[in-house]
């Protein structure tokens, strides 16, 4: 067949769906945007009750504030122990750590497995690989009994020092995919240069895997403020509370009356990740989309 | 690549003879070996052996054999939270999977304002395992929640979703659903590199647009496919966090919501049983890595690779 009777072919079909043609985009992007709405629904509906005085929240389904007040945000942020500044300051204080020790010990890590020869290399990245799908409860246990010991419960070292040895083997992943996509040559010119590994490393690699950093940033960010097992299993202290461990003690500490301050402090804790989402979400689509985390 | 695929191109020889970096390779590996080690291989070993004793973190491990693992087996409870589990797992995974195939399949149509809509079905899947989605849940669904106050308005009586045990889990199933996105940009990246001149030949030979998802999309995404379902099967055996919040800790109403992982943690670190709980954790390995296996080994049948 030549182009041009190929071409005539597809005209012909198309054209006797022609209305169905013209409206066929329309009734996906009705379709779509009700379904994005349905998704978002109970989200919005949270942050508008949130405004909303006392319990109207178990009476108006609908979006509309008639009478908007910050009451709960202000009740809510005092109504446990400590003032919800502290836990958002502790959450962010593990989040720093965690952020800072990914990045140096998986980019460390990604380093040797991208770009050195040694022996035994293809037994530790299939050992790294595998660690990625082990489960925590296999070694949540001794964990404890070893953090216990060494007086680590309700600190965060528990929370950050891990992340200081790279037990995030995801993020290795991520950065050797990316470290493998920078041109050798750019390796050996700073060898000739007179550069050895650890100058290859800060002053070439590190410098071009910026954008796996950031993915690495932003889903350890978020990960570690939304972590809820390892919080509540090493932080008991109501003093070393991060916010979603403080937030659960909330669900049990309040009658129904306090609904509103609930809401409003579940809002406060997601401002972050929408914040990280919207400031990253090219990194973080990216990011799943090379290496299929969630 | 992604993960499992390097795992299983490991086995491929590469050309030798490159010259050796083992002190450079081993000093940059350093902190990811103590760590491999200290934090992930040493307690490993050290819960293996913990599964064969009693022990309540204040006296010594005493060695009991299997014992921990024959009380495994007359464990009602026990019982219990893996059909909890399972169900979870069986119907979540695959719902959450046709959500993300399908909406990823209607976006990759040149829709416009595709990032847009890309963005806002993702969204969910980065907030989806917080403790104030959790909270939200548990008003949504709650007797008085925003769903029967919607039900109310078509004049439908609704009930107390959360405190029915015949419900409750079914709340947790549409809240994994929810954060369909994650697999959802995974199927997306998937649908990016299959050739459109297969859509365009397709067409001309009169193929529908069944005919095309059938015949074309789906064979060509098995590989995401099979991807997807691993990983997702994986995370879910492992949820807690929106069982453990929704039932206010119990994994109530009856148990009805007592995940594995619920239970493993009520032993050891409600009751301090952590020998039992250590037992518990490697039945729980035992179980993930099984079904993994049997994953790999059905995508012979099912999975189809294009090179």
């Amino acid at each position: 067949m030549t182009t041009e009777t190929i071409r005539s072919t597809v005209a012909a079909r198309r054209s006797v769906g022609v209305s169905w043609a013209r409206v066929r985009p329309l009734v996906i992007h009705v379709a779509l945007a009700a379904s994005a709405l349905v998704m978002l629904y109970p989200l919005i509906w949270m942050v508008v009750s949130s405004l909303r005085p006392g319990n109207e929240i178990f009476r108006e389904p609908g979006l509309l504030v008639k009478d908007l007040r910050i009451e709960n945000y202000r009740l809510g942020w005092n109504a446990l122990t400590e003032p919800f500044t502290r836990y958002l300051l502790n959450s962010a204080a593990v989040v720093l750590g965690a952020v800072l020790g990914n990045l140096v010990s998986c980019s460390m890590a990604a380093y040797a497995f991208a770009r050195l020869e040694f022996v035994g290399k293809k037994f530790w990245f299939a050992i790294m690989l595998l660690s990625i799908m082990l489960p925590i409860h296999v070694v949540i246990v001794p964990q404890y009994i070893l953090f216990s010991q060494a007086g680590w419960i309700n600190t965060f070292l528990p929370l950050i020092i891990p992340k200081f040895l790279a037990t995030d083997a995801f993020f290795v992943f991520l950065m050797v995919q990316f470290i493998r996509g920078i041109p050798r040559e750019l390796d050996e010119a700073a060898r000739i240069d007179g550069c050895g590994r650890a100058g290859i490393f800060l002053r070439v690699i590190l410098p071009l895997m910026v954008p796996a950093l950031a993915t690495t940033t932003i889903f350890t960010f978020i990960w570690t403020w939304n972590d809820f097992f390892s919080q509540l299993i090493y932080l008991t202290d109501p003093k070393m509370y991060t916010v979603p461990v403080a937030l659960r003690s909330f669900v049990d500490a309040t009658a129904e009356s306090s609904w509103g301050s609930m809401f409003a402090m579940s809002v406060v804790s997601l401002v972050p990740i929408f914040l990280a989402f919207l400031l990253g979400q090219r990194f973080l689509i990216k990011g799943i989309a090379t290496t299929g985390i969630k | 690549m992604s993960a499992l695929g390097e795992l299983s191109a490991l086995g491929r020889k590469k050309p030798a003879g490159q010259k050796k970096d083992n002190l450079a390779a081993y000093l940059f590996l350093s902190p990811w070996l103590l760590g491999l080690f200290a934090i992930t291989i040493g307690p490993m070993i050290a819960s293996l052996y913990l599964a064969f004793t009693d022990y309540n973190l204040i006296q010594a491990p005493e060695w009991i054999g299997f014992e921990n693992f024959t009380r495994m087996l007359s464990d009602e409870r026990l019982h219990n939270s893996l059909r909890v589990t399972f169900t979870y797992v069986f119907v979540s995974v695959p719902l959450q999977l046709a959500v993300a195939l399908l909406l990823a399949v209607v976006l990759d149509r040149g829709v416009r304002g595709m990032a847009f809509y890309r963005s806002i079905f993702y969204l969910p899947s980065l907030l989806g395992s917080s403790v104030a989605i959790a909270i939200l849940w548990r008003q949504v669904f709650g007797t008085e929640g925003l769903l029967n106050q919607v039900l109310a308005l078509v004049g439908i009586d609704g009930k107390g979703w959360i405190s029915d045990p015949s419900t409750a889990l079914g709340t947790l199933v549409v809240l994994n659903v929810w954060t369909f996105g994650s697999p959802m940009v995974i199927f997306l990246a998937g649908l990016r590199q299959i050739p459109t001149m297969y859509y365009e030949a397709a067409s001309v030979d009169g193929a529908g647009v069944l005919g095309r998802f059938f015949r074309i999309t789906l064979p060509l995404l098995t590989p995401i496919i099979f991807f997807n379902l691993v990983l997702q099967i994986i995370h879910a055996f492992q949820s807690f966090t929106q069982a453990f919040v929704v039932s206010g800790g119990t994994g109530g109403p009856s148990d009805s919501t007592m995940f594995f992982t619920l239970y493993l943690y009520d032993r050891g670190f409600g009751n301090f049983d952590m020998g039992y709980a250590s037992a518990m954790a490697w039945f729980l390995l035992v179980i993930i890595g099984a079904f993994t296996a049997a994953n790999f080994f059905a995508s012979k049948y099912w999975v189809f690779y294009d090179d």
